[in-house]
């Protein structure tokens, strides 16, 4: 409603005296945005990196397998459902091609976004943040977010490269993935989404549950280079 | 949302006697408080990022309306609309309409405080359309009709009895022998009633913890991953936000971040935050075809620039709730709005005006723990004065109240003056009163008694008695009490 529109930000330029205070620094901030206080706690070379990312994640409830290239990643994956009891039809994202599937034929592959009877979902994180044991996607064509989302067990496959000390790190990249306007602001994809450990709520009694609504279960496969 | 906080004593004194709800409280402050502690413990940083918050959203209200128009163009650039609203009204309107268009039937909720402030489910539901909270307590406490108890724990006033007897009353169609005795039978219950409802859902609507004018992105933070479910499903997202919720940057929203889900429930950062821009892109496979952020000003534009703009800098963690003498004694339902805890305190008066808000800037002990865990670093104590003075001071219109306060500011600055006036108002009360025990009219506090009896004197003032050697011990003063 534009005259809502109108009659509110006069209510804000009268209450901020705007004739009188003129806009200060802003314009500046969101050319360049500054860096704040960031947590030392990241701060580290790559083996620690992983190493504070594992202990962080674990620490949230997620559970994490390392292994070295891609090519034992059906494997592991086909072994972990095993070991949960868990059917081998899993759904995953297209940003995982190079990997060959049928090295492992007793995995069922769907790709696409996930539907609510898919029970497994695979998709590839975009980072891994060291701070907080949190995984970033970004929604796309290659990694669609309901794989994350709608599949009781979720399983992220993260490559050790993309283990970065803080979120600030995380944004950098995004930014430079990322399409800017003619001002140089960048579009993002439309779901930016940090993940840290799987789903929970303390809403009964205030006992702790997992598996609400997303993810009952996140296994994070962290993939070095080897 | 209907407001009773004029009823808060009432409340507040009924809650204090509901052992259910003595029970839950009891849990609060060895939950949330001591993780809270632990959290801030492990991140040496902690208390600088608290300042930092505090500095980037006090450079935002001063920049308020820049950010706001940064903001907008962003969302529009991005394909989505925006949607400037005054009031609960022109807001409940924007979304039935938007609803209306889509030919909606139900509309998944993620839970918003400010979905709570403009009532919108009942709107919704008188429009024949059928809004479904997802949030775990947020529909618990749906289906038994309540309103929440808490910013970020809706349902923490009930406990697992309570929970078993609503889905055995309102899940008629499942087995009647069922077993519900353990959280996670109750969990997966809901779980499964409610993941239909996120598949054929029409509407999906989110409120915002923060807004970022760089990107035009709406920031979302819960645990359970319903928030996301409700954005990615539906054909159409509709965001619901109040004007101070925008910030200027990506780095300044993940600063917040930082002390938001560590103020709350003392986790390192809560599950699922995600940052939502516009409709889906034209290659993606899920996301919704229409992105609408409804921008509400609903009483923040006042605030601004008066002495309780502090508010506007807080974030709806709840800590001030989970660390609070009082929350932690009577519970959120006995505050009567939408808010409570000291952070409800303050705000209730602010939104619905000091005559609906009763008597809830007495609500506190100004005992300061609230203030000392606010990672806003909001002076809720302070503000809390503010608006105690401001109702001693009366309304405007009051001018024979203000003159009958200056001659009494007069009395009590001379106590020989204060002790002889007090002396004849009491032998006065006592005649008119001491039929009745009470007062259902007196002169000049007709606001007062409208509402309630004023209460005759027990007796002489406290120096009198004391000057005579009459006190008496508060035995004394009981047994008195009993046999009248
Ligand atoms: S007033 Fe402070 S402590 Fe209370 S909810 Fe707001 S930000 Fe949190």
């Amino acid at each position: 409603m534009s005259t809502d529109r109108e009659a509110i930000l006069r209510r804000l330029k009268t209450k901020l005296y705007r004739d009188e205070n003129p806009i200060t620094d802003a314009f500046s901030r969101l050319q360049a945005p500054p860096l704040n206080i960031i947590p030392k706690r990241g701060a580290n070379d790559l083996k620690n990196k992983v190493k504070n990312f594992i202990e962080e994640a674990e620490m949230a409830d997620a559970t994490v397998t390392k292994i070295e290239g891609l090519a034992s990643l059906p494997k592991v994956i086909t072994h972990y459902l095993a070991s949960q009891n868990l059917p081998t039809g899993i759904r995953v994202a297209d940003s995982l091609v190079d990997v060959n599937w049928g090295s492992q034929p007793l995995l069922s592959v769907k790709k696409g976004r996930a539907k609510g009877t898919d029970l497994v979902g695979v998709s590839r994180a975009f980072a891994g943040v060291a701070e907080t044991g949190t995984l970033i996607y970004l929604s796309g064509e290659e990694n669609p977010s309901t794989l994350h989302l709608l599949p009781p067990t979720h399983i992220a496959v993260l490559m050790e490269k993309d283990i970065l000390g803080n979120y600030e790190n995380a944004w950098t990249n995004v930014r430079l993935k990322c399409e800017k306007n003619a001002e140089g602001a960048t579009s993002l994809p439309r779901a930016v989404s940090w993940v840290t450990g799987p789903s929970r709520s303390g809403d009964i009694e205030q006992t702790l549950l997992l598996g609400v609504h997303g993810p009952q279960r996140l296994h994070i496969v962290v993939v070095g280079n080897g | 949302m209907e407001s009773s906080a004029h009823k808060f004593k009432d409340l507040a004194f009924t809650a204090r006697r509901d052992a259910h709800l003595q029970a839950a409280l009891g849990k609060l402050g060895s939950g949330f408080s001591l993780k809270r502690k632990e959290a801030a413990r492990r991140l040496p940083e902690f208390e600088g990022l608290r300042d930092q918050a505090k500095t980037i959203k006090d450079h935002v209200l001063e920049n308020l309306d820049f950010y706001l128009e940064r903001f907008e163009e962003r969302v529009i650039e991005g394909g989505g609309e925006l949607h400037w609203c005054g009031d609960a009204d022109a807001a409940q309107k924007k979304i039935l309409d938007i609803c209306r268009k889509a030919n909606a039937k139900t509309v998944t909720k993620s839970k918003s405080m400010i979905g709570e402030e403009i009532a919108i489910n009942e709107f919704l539901e008188k429009n024949n359309i059928e809004p479904i909270e997802t949030d775990l307590g947020e529909y618990i406490i749906q289906l038994r009709g309540e309103t929440p108890s808490h910013i970020i724990a809706p349902a923490v006033h009930l406990n697992m009895g309570q929970v078993e007897d609503t889905f055995r009353e309102k899940h008629t169609t499942l087995e009647p022998g069922r077993k519900l005795d353990e959280p996670q039978r109750l969990l997966e219950e809901a779980r499964s009633q409610l993941r239909d409802k996120f598949l054929n859902a029409d509407v999906g609507i989110t409120g915002a913890n923060m807004l970022i004018a760089e990107t035009g992105s709406t920031v979302l933070v819960t645990n359970e991953g319903n928030a996301d479910l409700t954005h990615t499903l539906p054909r159409i997202h509709i965001v619901i936000a109040t004007l101070e919720k925008v910030v200027p940057t990506l780095e300044d929203a993940t600063s917040i971040l930082r002390v938001l889900a560590r103020s709350a429930t003392g986790q390192e950062m809560s599950v699922y935050t995600t940052f939502c821009t516009g409709p889906k892109k034209s290659k993606d496979e899920d996301g919704p075809d229409e992105y609408h952020v409804i921008l509400l000003d609903n009483g923040r534009s006042e605030l601004l620039g008066s002495e309780f703009q502090d508010m506007l800098r807080c974030i709806r963690c709840g800590a001030c709730l989970n660390h609070c003498p009082v929350y932690q004694t009577i519970g959120g339902h006995a505050y009567g709005w939408v808010y409570s805890g000291p952070m409800g305190a303050v705000l209730i008066p602010a939104l619905i005006g000091l005559d609906r808000a009763g008597d809830l800037p007495n609500a506190s002990t100004l005992c300061g723990q609230c203030e000392a865990v606010c990672p806003m670093r909001i002076p809720l104590p302070g503000l809390l004065r503010a608006w105690r003075t401001k109702q001693f001071e009366g309304s405007e219109k009051n001018t024979l109240g203000k003159i009958l306060l200056k001659v009494w500011v007069t009395f009590v600055k001379s106590p020989k003056l204060y002790r002889g006036a007090m002396n004849f108002i009491l032998m006065i009360l006592e005649i008119f009163g001491r039929k009745s025990g009470g007062f259902q009219w007196l002169p000049l506090a007709k606001g007062w008694t409208q509402s309630r009896d004023f209460p005759s004197p027990a007796g002489p003032t406290f120096v009198s008695q004391w000057k005579k050697g009459l006190l008496m011990s508060d035995q004394e003063e009981l047994q008195k009490r009993q046999k009248k």
